[in-house]
């Protein structure tokens, strides 16, 4: 390598060795004078010259003006054509494959809309019912497919390598280690590949240990102490009359998620009758800010509770330990309250330990719950915590050969992340299944890069009768290869995964029904359910040989921690980090905080006061906010930013997981901090010492109008009351002056305008039902998706200039309910400023959450003050936004009471500022092709989707028959699980959104301003009853 | 009356290359006749040359019904090339009963027809039980002519050939280089002529006139001292700058009659035109889909599978039969075919074709809405393609064109469902039985940009 004796040459004179004209050039760029004074100085040719500066001038402006003219020539555009097409591809139309999606931390039934074979959407498949939930990351999986971090090729040693000669290497090393093999993954729940996991653990005398990212350890170990087997209960809470969940965020991640609609569901007033739920909680998570009754508990004291409520309920005593007077209140009327309400009710916890988790067991068996379902668990959860502890030892022991680890980064998530790192040094084959450079993967020997899911096969079993399938809906975009498959290679079977698949399918699943069926709908329930004969015999034993009194006085007997509590979550929008790399996740809003790219600790006013840690508003509007450090027994974290959050208990702390991912991520999605190494024992709650530290953190909000100022942007009603009283009494028609009488704003006397004819055609409305919305964000990410919403980073969303067409507003009371607020507005003293009402309560806030997007008035203000007509209003209701006419100026946005109009200030697409999925070729792949780029200079909003309108009519055109109830759509309507947004034509006789318009609860957003919108809202009701 | 003179010199001069132009025009139309005519007699000749197999017209009749779409008669196509057959067949009664029933032949173990049948892929022929053993002896007798060998015909009327596949651009350019010969020889003439004039003159002495009247101010400057004629004229001309301007501004991005040169030369006249396929049959998206679709190369490949070249009367004066295989060869080599072996080699070149109607991203088109829907020839936008050698884009594609059709043209309701409701309520609130796109809310913004 040093002897290099190529020789650089930059001149011919040089490579000849010319030394005069050398010597010149080493000093000066040409080897002669440029004549430019000579010239200039020559007067007497300038002046005979005819053609004068000006005339040059004249001639280069001439030629640039008819250069440009010229280029006005559009450019030859090229178009490939398939060679051979495939058969059920037609270009232009989508397809939809049904899949699943099993990350090892979102399991969920998906439905993948592809054009010309690209994945661009992914929607819930309708078809599983209660079976998964989807959430805002499952929606926002198929833009990871398209991520240029990825890994294109399977490595060597940090080099890139071929498939062949990788399997030689490994297979090679596996048959000449000397340690024991192990293979460390996230959970599969996949029968299949439990298979193959078995074939190679008997070829290899491996071990087979599953890790879970978030632990649901306690749970497992719960229920197999009660009935036998490692799993997690299933819940279906549709017909739930009392909730009680004390720390669980069941709307979020709580155990494995997925219980958002039947969640929902619970919460229907429709038929006079919801389901009452109580939240003891200590941070202010989704669920408790859906809560009936939300009571601020600290971690140590949520084990109280509990064991204060199974004294209640299973002993019959009322003994409730030493809790406060105000808990222990809380705690005798929960009880009777799930007493009474019998077998709806359920009592559900998120505490971490495996007594705790038995406590609710037992609870609900004594409550005789049918809320829970022990019988069909599911299967998506099978972590072992002591295992994988023991392998770390192991590994540091240098007692392993090889690891092979799938679909986990141990180095990244684990709490002992650094033995894991200096234990896997020693062992000699490591061998990382990863799509990205990860953690884990960039200290691993060999990379066998696999495929994203939506490029893959597999299969899923979620509980003992509920099966899935994940087909692909793409060719592979690198040279990756499936876990299966390489385990596959590396058993000598050369059969391929699919076939195997589908074999094993076919033996020992399908029992004769139809394959093409299963894939097609993507799930499949077994009619009958895999013998548990063994498992039922465990029952007995287990059942006998626990103690569930003794557990409960473990729990009493817990330590009593001596700093701040901290209660370690996973974020909607990150979860536990990995799709970090995604911008749109980076950029939805928490839909707590309202914050964005950013993870911090959420600490109550009182505290922050005690520690002298400062939330502040720097001129722009933007938040700012003072930085502590964390210690918590060895470790200890510097500069993490703090947020007061109103509903935080006081003495503790909340904080985020998934965040501070370094490897294998862009740049500017390496945000936050990582919290994983307080994540000891894989334990939510820690012990953690706080001190102010200098410097200021910059946050950014997309919201910062915390109250309503009392006013009905958001209308609510107890249950009670909408049961009993009068519509006008708590959902009246709002009035203006006309004629010094009050008239109903719907009335055209007092309108300005000539009334709009809705009853012509298809007129769509939207109706968002206030108690169904739960506050998940999935409907931002759909609307992404589907109408190539730009992400603009977090400098941009600090400046409020945030693209999404559709925002979660969520609102805190400035006293503890809204209803007070409003008392409080009504009297407050004249010539006093609203702060006081400004500023929310940071006790114990109500909060209530409303999506909003553009309204589509039919009197609409935008509309009115365009100087260049861009937007009009169509006869089915849209306010359409043209951007092709828009010039700019934003009179429109400025008039828009609901500020729903967004503003592209800059080039969002092939701009190297703006470095996210829209300026790389890959990225640009999940791009809808029905819908507009949109450049910049230009205003947008909320369409109502009418690329899917139009769509929908057109393929009943073609068909030649009228379009039924139900087929319209929007992107947001099919992505809320819960079904809070309702989208149709009201000119349908008898259609659902026809229906929701009549219904009581109906009203509309600030309705006394006369714009009449074309979106609705149901008025929210909560259950109050409060014994 | 010297300058009359000229005058008709020059009138006489064009007469002239009149005549010479259509003495150099008017015998090739004269060859072309007579090459055709060759032809025919030629074919005649051949026919009965083998008259003894059976009627060779009428073969050709059937051979074109039952035949072509498998066998060509000099070349292997799907099946085996039908010239020479009877040679290479062990029998007249073997090819009978291999007609009748191929694969009970095969079946019979014959061992000729098993190795036919092996050699052709196992592709199996369609039986023909209803062709009597004369209409085959008449099949035969066409099948069995001779191909009719080039040279012949290049030495029996080569100057037509030539004359023929130089097409009007050899006479071109002999009746323009003839032209400017005939100019430049006008002009010296000319200056000839005017010089022994002014010799002539000068020697006999008449004075030549020069212009000696007294110096008045030229005719420019009295204009430009004339503000009433300048304001006039200043008028006049920023009234016509800003009509050329207008039309100027209002044709850039419009690409009326775009005719880029494609990667193949495919001709919608040959498809569309002499074959009448239909439209969507390749194009058939556009029944479907928002797009048309540019068909892909297999599609092109359930024809050109077994047209390996065109026929003799395809070619014309501008492209030579050669040329049209020529692009077919192209084809084959962008979809991986090989002719001689008649398998796929896998090997594909994809064809970037060039995009001639480019709506901007800022429009929707969907081709459904108005192929399908509401039964809108493809002519009406696309122009009289069956007639195009080279597409071109014939009309404007401006929105001005689109909202021009959405206004006058009537939308077809008559037996959609769909439009049942719509149409009550419509034409009860205008108080017309038809209603235009535009009364359906077709002018909307919102309807096409999205």
């Amino acid at each position: 390598m040093s002897s290099n004796n190529k020789k650089y040459w930059s001149t011919i004179e040089e490579l000849e060795g010319n030394e005069a004209i050398n010597k010149v050039l080493q000093q000066r760029e040409f080897a002669e004078e440029i004549p430019i004074e000579d010239f200039l100085s020559d007067k007497k040719t300038l002046d005979s010259s005819k053609t004068t500066r000006r005339d040059f001038l004249k001639f280069v402006g001439f030629s640039t003006a008819a250069a440009s003219l010229a280029a006005c020539e559009g450019p030859v555009i090229k178009s490939v054509p398939y060679v051979v097409q495939p058969e059920n591809i037609v270009p232009g139309i989508a397809n939809y494959y049904a899949t699943t999606i099993a990350d090892g931390f979102d399991f969920s039934h998906v439905l993948v809309k592809t054009r010309e074979a690209r994945p661009i959407r992914i929607d819930k498949n309708k078809m599983s019912g209660n079976k998964s939930g989807t959430n805002a990351r499952v929606l926002a999986s198929v833009l990871s497919l398209y991520d240029f971090q990825r890994l294109q090729q399977p490595k060597v040693d940090g080099s890139e390598t071929s498939w062949s000669s990788l399997d030689e290497k490994i297979k090679d090393d596996l048959s000449k280690t000397s340690g024991e093999i192990v293979l460390l993954t996230q959970t599969f729940a996949s029968p299949t590949t439990d298979k193959i996991i078995r074939e190679f653990s008997e070829k290899y005398n491996a071990r087979h240990v599953v890790y879970d990212t978030i632990s649901e350890d306690a749970t497992l170990n719960a229920f197999q102490a009660k009935y036998g087997r490692r799993a997690l209960p299933s819940y279906n809470f549709a017909n739930a009359k009392t909730i009680v969940s004390i720390g669980a965020d069941i709307v979020g991640d709580w155990q494995g998620g997925g219980h958002n609609a039947s969640y929902a569901a619970s919460r229907n007033p429709e038929n006079g009758d919801m389901s009452r739920h109580i939240q003891f909680e200590a941070n202010m998570s989704l669920t408790g800010a859906n809560a009936d009754k939300r009571i601020l508990t600290k971690p140590s004291e949520q084990k109280q509770v509990l064991v204060a409520l199974y004294n209640n309920i299973v002993k019959g005593s009322t003994n409730s330990g030493d809790l406060s007077s105000q808990l222990e209140d809380a705690v005798v009327k929960a009880a009777s309250q799930l007493k009474s309400a019998g077998k709806n009710a359920i009592l559900v916890t998120g505490i971490q330990e495996t007594e705790a988790q038995l406590l609710a067991l037992a609870i609900n068996e004594a409550l005789g719950s049918k809320i829970i379902d022990t019988d069909n668990p599911r299967l998506t959860r099978q972590g072992n915590n002591e295992e994988v502890q023991q392998l770390v030892k192991d590994m540091n022991a240098g007692k392993i050969g090889a690891l092979l680890i799938a679909g986990v980064n141990p180095a990244y998530s684990l709490p002992n992340a650094q033995e894991f790192i200096e234990g896997l040094e020693k062992v000699d084959c490591s061998v990382s299944f990863s799509m990205k450079e990860d953690e884990t993967a960039e200290k691993c020997k060999y990379i066998a890069t696999t495929p994203h899911f939506l490029e893959s096969w597999g299969d899923v079993q979620f509980t003992d009768k509920d099966y899935s399938l994940i087909q692909p809906t793409i060719q592979t975009l690198f040279n990756t290869r499936q876990f299966q498959e390489s385990l596959l290679a590396w058993t000598e079977n050369d059969t391929k995964f699919y076939d195997f698949l589908k074999e094993n399918w076919e033996e020992n699943i399908l029992g004769g029904s139809s394959w093409n069926t299963a894939l097609h709908d993507g799930l499949f329930e077994s009619s009958v359910a895999e013998s548990s004969d063994e498992n039922n015999d465990n029952e007995e034993e287990e059942t006998e040989s626990i103690n569930v009194d003794s557990a409960a006085q473990k729990l009493l007997n817990a330590e009593k921690p001596k700093g701040f509590e901290l209660t370690l979550y996973t974020s909607t929008a990150i979860g536990d980090g990995q799709q970090a790399n995604n911008p749109w996740l980076q950029e939805l809003p928490d839909p707590i905080t309202r914050s964005t790219w950013d993870n911090f600790i959420s600490m109550s006013k009182a505290d922050a006061d005690k520690l002298g840690v400062k939330n502040w508003n720097v001129s722009n509007g933007a938040l700012n906010g003072s930085y502590v450090n964390l210690k918590a027994g060895d470790v200890s974290i510097e500069k993490v930013p703090v947020m007061i959050q109103p509903g935080q208990a006081p003495g503790t702390i909340g904080l985020a997981l998934g965040y501070g991912r370094k490897a294998g991520m862009q740049e500017e999605m390496q945000t936050g901090i990582n919290t994983y190494p307080l994540y000891k024992d894989f334990k939510n709650f820690q012990d953690v010492s706080l001190e102010l530290t200098k410097g200021e953190h910059e946050f950014a909000l997309v919201q910062l109008q915390n109250t309503m100022v009392g006013r009905n942007i958001i209308q609510e009603v107890s249950l009670e009351d909408f049961i009993n009283k009068p519509q006008d009494d708590w959902n009246p028609v709002p009035v203006t002056d006309h004629d010094h009488e009050n008239v109903s704003v719907r009335s055209d006397k007092v309108d300005l305008w000539t009334s709009f004819d809705d009853t012509l055609g298809h007129h769509f409305n939207m109706s968002i039902d206030l108690n169904a919305c739960t506050g998940c964000g999935a409907c931002v990410i759909a609307c992404h998706a589907e109408n190539n919403v730009p992400v603009v980073g977090k400098t941009e969303v600090r400046k409020f200039r945030d693209m999404h067409w559709l925002r979660i507003d969520r609102y805190y009371a400035s006293e503890d309910t809204f209803e007070e607020e409003k008392q409080a507005l009504k009297d407050l003293p004249a010539f006093k400023p609203y702060t006081s009402i400004e500023t929310p309560s940071y006790e114990n806030p109500e909060v209530a959450f409303q999506p909003v997007m553009c309204q589509h008035c039919n009197h609409a203000p935008c509309e009115t003050v365009c100087p260049v007509a861009a937007i009009t209003h169509g006869r089915q209701g849209q306010n359409q936004m043209v951007y092709n006419r828009c010039v700019g100026t934003r009179y429109c946005a400025n008039n828009c009471p609901y500020k729903v109009r967004r503003f592209n200030w800059f080039e969002y697409k092939e701009n190297d500022e703006f470095d996210y999925n829209m300026n790389n070729d890959l990225g640009r792949m999940v791009l809808n092709p029905d819908v507009t780029v949109r450049s910049r200079g230009v205003m947008e909003k909320c369409s109502l989707c009418i690329q899917m309108t139009q769509a929908t009519i057109l393929e009943a055109k073609k068909d030649g028959r009228a379009i039924e109830d139900g087929e319209f759509h929007t992107a947001c309507s099919i992505a809320c699980e819960p079904g809070a947004i309702t989208f149709g034509d009201v000119n349908i006789e008898g259609s659902e959104i026809s229906e929701k318009r009549k219904n009581k609860r109906m009203y509309r957003l600030l309705e006394s301003l006369g714009t009449k919108p074309n979106v609705m809202y149901q008025t929210k009701v909560k259950n109050l009853k409060d014994a | 009356m010297k300058k009359q003179n000229f005058n008709f010199s020059i009138i006489k001069g064009l007469l002239i290359l009149v005549a010479i132009l259509f003495s150099y025009s008017q015998p090739t139309f004269a060859q072309d006749n007579e090459g055709e005519s060759t032809e025919e007699v030629e074919e005649s000749s051949d026919s009965d040359s083998s008259s003894d197999l059976g009627d060779a017209d009428r073969g050709k009749e059937l051979f074109q019904a039952n035949c072509a779409a498998c066998h060509q008669r000099y070349k292997r196509s799907t099946g085996p090339a039908l010239f020479g057959s009877l040679d290479r067949a062990p029998s007249r009664q073997w090819l009978y009963d291999w007609i009748h029933n191929s694969a009970e032949l095969i079946k019979s173990g014959d061992s000729y027809a098993n190795k036919i049948f092996e050699e052709y892929n196992q592709s199996p022929m369609t039986h023909f039980p209803q062709l009597s053993e004369d209409d085959i002896d008449d099949i035969l007798a066409y099948t069995e002519q001779p191909k009719p060998e080039p040279t012949v015909a290049d030495s029996s009327d080569g100057s037509s050939s030539s004359a023929q596949s130089g097409g009007g651009g050899v006479s071109n350019s002999v009746i323009l280089g003839l032209l400017a010969l005939m100019l430049l020889l006008l002009v010296i003439v000319l200056g000839l002529v005017n010089k022994t004039l002014s010799r002539f003159a000068e020697e006999k002495g008449i004075p030549i006139y020069k212009d000696d009247k007294p110096k008045q101010k030229p005719l420019w400057q009295m204009i430009v001292e004339n503000q009433f004629i300048v304001i006039m004229f200043s008028v006049a001309i920023m009234l016509v700058g800003s009509y050329w301007a207008y039309f100027f501004l209002m044709q850039v991005g419009v690409d009326q009659g775009y005719e880029p040169v494609q990667p193949i030369h495919y001709s919608h006249k040959i498809h569309a035109g002499d074959n009448e396929i239909d439209c969507k049959y390749c194009h058939y998206s556009a029944r479907q889909s928002e797009t048309a679709g540019i068909p892909s190369l297999n599609t092109c490949m359930n024809c050109h599978m077994a047209i390996s070249e065109v026929s003799e009367e395809t070619a014309t004066e501008e492209h030579s039969k050669e040329f049209y295989d020529g692009e077919i060869a192209k084809l084959y080599d962008a979809v991986g075919w090989d002719p001689e072996t008649f398998q796929y080699t896998g090997e594909t070149k994809p064809v970037k074709w060039v995009r001639i109607h480019n709506l901007p991203d800022l429009a929707y088109f969907n081709h459904a809405q108005h192929v399908e829907v509401g039964q809108i020839d493809c002519q009406q936008c696309h122009g009289t393609v069956e007639e195009m050698e080279v597409v071109r884009q014939e009309e404007k594609l401006t929105m001005g064109w689109c909202i021009e059709c959405h206004r006058t043209t009537d939308v077809k309701m008559e037996g959609n469902k769909y439009y049942e409701k719509i149409h009550k309520q419509l034409s009860k609130k205008y108080g017309v039985e038809k209603l235009t796109e535009a009364q359906m809310g077709g002018l909307e913004c919102g309807r096409c940009h999205y």
